[in-house]
């Protein structure tokens, strides 16, 4: 037995000289260099933006040296201290606001036999597609405080001269703030809803608890940490929002961060100084985001995380009429009125005449579309921006997310992190250190799309790799293997079984940052060019020359383009894609 | 040398051994299962195998080529074999038809052959007339066929399963040991079977490595597995035994309460000093009264436990010198009251002495 076996070990060994032998490190390295491909992009759009943005808030403008002076600018005026208290203030308002529209419009679409369900979901759905600014300008249109249409019907009624509602408030402020962005509060708490199992709730019952108990001790404090979320984030993208303030606070008197850092990039331009004054926006995002992380993680919240069991649908009665009296109200102040006006606005004359034939004209249509210097360019533009951020940010994220999922390289983690960090990047602070890395020379990109393009993939670079991680996790490893072991590689196996089971994933993610990114303000407002203007920066310039017909038929061209590509990939996808969460 | 050769075979990950020092050579057209407890090693050599996994010591050849060592190795997709995983795997974007002449179309044989062979092997699985389906459209039982066809039907040169049976219902799990057994019959493929059940792993195997810790602690047919296990391990984890500790004399093993001689045991027994035999309940017979026979052991004693399986009973007799307990199997007609007085007998051939 020892004999035979040496003679085996012999002939083994001296086979071996035969077979090609490559050592490790020159195997690894087209790994390596991919690795460090992928990273670089990631320094660019990421860690260069972020980075230049923190130094050249401690820059001296003048000598380029170290200095603090930058932050005594920012923050030395008591006027600048108060548009940060203010954006604070505004936040925490329109946070309030905006659970009460999106908890209970959550319950009532998933757990309770309220009427008319499917049709709040969806007006929700196109307070998603509608960009925060043209609600703004509806509410413009309905509520200024003379020629509003609220305010003319309130005069015509009672004969009063003092308008009834004025937008141009601190209400009006966080109404319009809260309206554009409640749908991220319905979509994370109903999915949440949606999980809960209904055994959970009877096991409560069968102990004796009554509906209203259970209803206090076992469903809302289920659902509580996806509250708390969307609170959070709800925040967050309220005081980083750009375009309803700069339509209502000016008028409002009622400076916001957002507005005193335009106020910084304006003639004379102190860039160090806008920087300076961001980052207390950048620290209040990545505290409460790891905040939130913090409350997630403490209790176990097995039920919100598993696939739901069987869902017992709650019988309101009578109630559920006022129910979805409640739910209508909602959805006519976030959509359904604010759109009315827009659109009738688009087809008018002059908005404030009213409703009748002789206003009825398609010239605002005809004016934007070829009359205006830059509208047209810049609906091509914003669409052409969110085909290219979309795409780009897809098929990153997709080798990213299967490279990490795969641990197809060492360090995968660190580009995993990389692809999420933008998260806690509000677009404007985005905006800035960009400008910051990218716009002057050496790079000198100011004034091309080339610029607006890298900060859109970045902005939208956490959702594509959240969706992509997701679509490549689920599908098993050992799809692939039983490709490689019937004799196909891995670029095989990625074309035949990961790609097509990946395309509708893919879709879907490409769509939720196509609608988003052809509308982006926030980014574009410090990035755009004389010649490379953007939808919503074109309408924000013909707000302040008081065309609103034209801005409203501008505004509704780029919905029809939004409501057009949504809906086809609602065809290809499947109705409720969206409405997922991703 | 043919078939199938692991040499020293080693794999660490971080401080861990999961395999070590594992020593196999399967012949041509056998059919060998790697039985263990779950994190014994097993699912990580049949990846070594397949490629999957790169050894960090010792080989894997094949029909004397190397396919693995720790320098560099064969990817799986150049090995020629193929393999049948735990989630089986189909690809639910291709029929089954689709899916069967994946690896077919892979070696780019011409259309009409790939139909030919597609058609022969959906014939072979019974599954012919799903061709068109989808595999969400199937049941668990008629994906574990597709994915049996889609292994077969390119021939591979060595055939990996991966605990394949794990995720069906008992009954289908029967009905598939069967199958795949057929399946082997028919096509005499090398293949090797990783699996945590001996029911699975006895109906299938030419011979079973039963593995423990990484290593291998015994390799066998299931019969000499069973009637013959060499350690504790195996005789504790292919089916149920009693173990016993002795003491090894001149010519006789003495055990609390009884001597056997040497000569009687089926083994011959090698040193002097402690040591531990193994008695399976089948070795042994419970009776009312003394039976006197030759060449067997009779102790007096009284059942204390019994429980009805069905198809046998199982004792827990405790012997009357020694205070020895032993559990019997009796077929389902000898039926005796617990606390009532009983014999055991003991067939000394079937006393095997283990290794601790």
């Amino acid at each position: 037995m020892t004999s035979v076996s040496d003679t085996d070990a012999m002939s083994w060994s001296k086979d071996e000289p035969a077979k090609v032998r490559v050592p490790w490190h020159q195997r690894l390295q087209p790994a390596n260099l991919l690795w460090l491909f992928l990273a670089g992009i990631l320094v660019v759009l990421i860690i260069a933006p972020m980075w230049t943005l923190v130094v050249s808030s401690f820059t001296d403008a003048k000598t380029g040296g170290w200095t603090l002076h930058n932050y005594v600018e920012a923050y030395g005026k008591e006027r600048h201290i108060t548009a940060l208290t203010n954006t604070l203030k505004m936040g925490a308002a329109v946070v309030v606001l905006k659970l009460l529209f999106g908890v209970p419009l959550a319950w009532a679409c998933t757990r309770t036999d309220m009427p008319g369900r499917n049709f709040v979901r969806y007006s929700v759905f196109g307070a998603f597609i509608m960009p925060p600014y043209l609600a703004g300008v509806g509410w413009i249109l309905l509520a200024g405080p003379n020629t509003g249409w609220i305010n003319k019907i309130w005069h015509s009624l009672t004969g009063a001269t003092e308008p009834l509602v004025n937008v141009f408030s601190f209400g009006g402020l966080v109404l319009v703030t809260a309206i554009g962005g409640f749908f991220l509060v319905f979509v994370l708490v109903s999915s949440a809803f949606e999980m809960i199992n209904s055994e959970m709730e009877d096991a409560a019952n069968i102990l004796g608890a009554g509906p209203f108990k259970t209803a206090m001790k076992v469903t809302f404090p289920l659902v509580m940490p996806a509250i708390i979320g969307a609170a959070l984030l709800s925040f967050l993208g309220a005081i980083a929002l750009y375009g309803v303030p700069a339509l209502i606070s000016i008028p409002a008197r009622y400076p916001v961060v957002v507005i005193q850092l335009t106020e910084f990039f304006s003639f004379p331009l102190r860039l160090e100084v806008a920087a300076a004054y961001s980052i207390p926006l950048l620290l209040i995002t990545a505290a409460l985001l790891g905040l939130q992380k913090l409350i997630l993680r403490r209790k176990g919240y097995v039920a919100v995380s598993g696939k739901g069991g069987e869902r017992r649908i709650v019988k309101l009665g009578r109630w559920r009429w006022v129910l979805f009296a409640y739910c209508m109200i909602v959805v006519s102040l976030a959509v359904i009125m604010p759109l009315f006006v827009l659109l009738l606005a688009a087809f008018s004359q002059s908005w404030t005449t009213g409703f009748s034939l002789d206003n009825f004209t398609l010239s605002n249509f005809h004016y934007v579309l070829f009359e205006h210097s830059s509208s047209q360019k810049a609906l091509i533009g914003s669409v052409g921006l969110g085909i290219a951020a979309a795409t780009v940010a897809i098929v990153l994220a997709l080798f990213i997310a299967y490279i990490v999922q795969r641990k197809l390289l060492p360090f995968s983690g660190v580009l995993a992190f990389l692809a999420v960090s933008p998260y806690v990047v509000p677009g404007i602070v985005l905006a800035i250190g960009f400008y910051a890395a990218y716009a002057l020379p050496p790079v000198a990109l100011y004034g091309t799309y080339m610029i607006l393009a890298l900060a859109f993939i970045t902005r939208f670079l956490p959702i594509a790799f959240t969706t992509s991680s997701a679509g490549v996790r689920s599908i098993h490893p050992e799809m692939e293997e039983a490709v490689r072991i019937l004799g196909g590689g891995r670029t095989t196996a990625i074309r035949h079984v990961v790609g097509p089971l990946l395309k509708r994933t893919l879709a879907g993610g490409w769509l939720l940052i196509f609608v988003p990114a052809a509308q982006e303000l926030s980014t574009a407002i410090f990035l755009v060019g004389p010649t490379t203007r953007v939808v919503s920066v074109v309408l924000l310039d013909l707000s302040e020359e008081g065309e609103l017909e034209k801005l409203a038929a501008l505004g509704s061209l780029l919905l029809i383009i939004i409501v057009a590509v949504v809906a086809l990939g609602m065809r290809y996808l499947g109705r409720d894609f969206m409405l997922r969460r991703s | 040398m043919d078939g199938l050769v692991l040499r020293k075979l080693g794999r660490r990950f971080g401080a861990v051994d999961a395999v070590l020092d594992f020593d196999l050579h399967i012949k041509p057209g056998e059919f060998v299962s790697l039985l263990g407890p779950s994190g014994c090693g097993k699912t990580t050599t049949l990846r070594m195998i397949a490629g999957f996994i790169d050894p960090t010591s010792g080989s894997i050849e094949l029909d004397g080529k190397i396919l693995s060592a720790p320098s560099g190795s064969v990817p799986p997709e150049k090995r020629g074999m193929s393999m049948i995983f735990q989630s089986y795997a189909i690809w639910p974007n291709m029929t089954v038809a689709e899916n069967v002449a994946f690896g077919l179309n892979l070696r780019k044989l011409p259309a009409d052959e790939v139909k030919k062979r597609v058609g022969a092997v959906l014939e072979t699985v019974r599954m012919s007339h799903l061709a068109d389906r989808y595999p969400a459209e199937l049941s668990g039982g008629q994906q574990q066929r597709v994915a049996l066809a889609r292994a077969v039907v390119i021939r591979p040169a060595v055939l990996l399963l991966d605990e394949p049976l794990s995720n069906l219902d008992a009954n289908l799990r029967e009905e598939m040991r069967f199958e795949i057994k057929r399946m082997h019959d028919e096509f005499k493929i090398t293949s090797v079977y990783v699996t945590h059940d001996q029911g699975e792993a006895m109906v299938t195997s030419d011979r079973i490595a039963v593995m423990n810790n990484g290593r291998l602690e015994q390799i066998d047919t299931p019969y000499a597995l069973y009637s013959r296990p060499k350690t504790r391990f195996v005789a504790s984890f292919i089916g149920r035994t009693n173990f016993l500790s002795g003491n090894r004399g001149n010519s006789m093993i003495d055990f609390a309460g009884f001597s056997v001689p040497l000569g009687m045991i089926g083994e011959e027994v090698t040193g002097g000093g402690p040591i531990t035999v193994s008695i399976r309940p089948q070795a042994m017979k419970l009776s009312a009264t003394e039976i006197a026979k030759d060449k067997a052991i009779n102790l007096p004693g009284s059942v204390k436990q019994s429980s009805f399986l069905g198809e046998t009973w199982d004792y827990v007799f405790q012997s009357r010198d020694g205070g020895l307990q032993f559990r019997v199997a009796a077929p389902p007609a000898d039926v005796f009251p617990v606390g009532a007085p009983a014999w055991l007998q003991i067939d000394p051939a079937q006393i095997v002495p283990i290794a601790d």
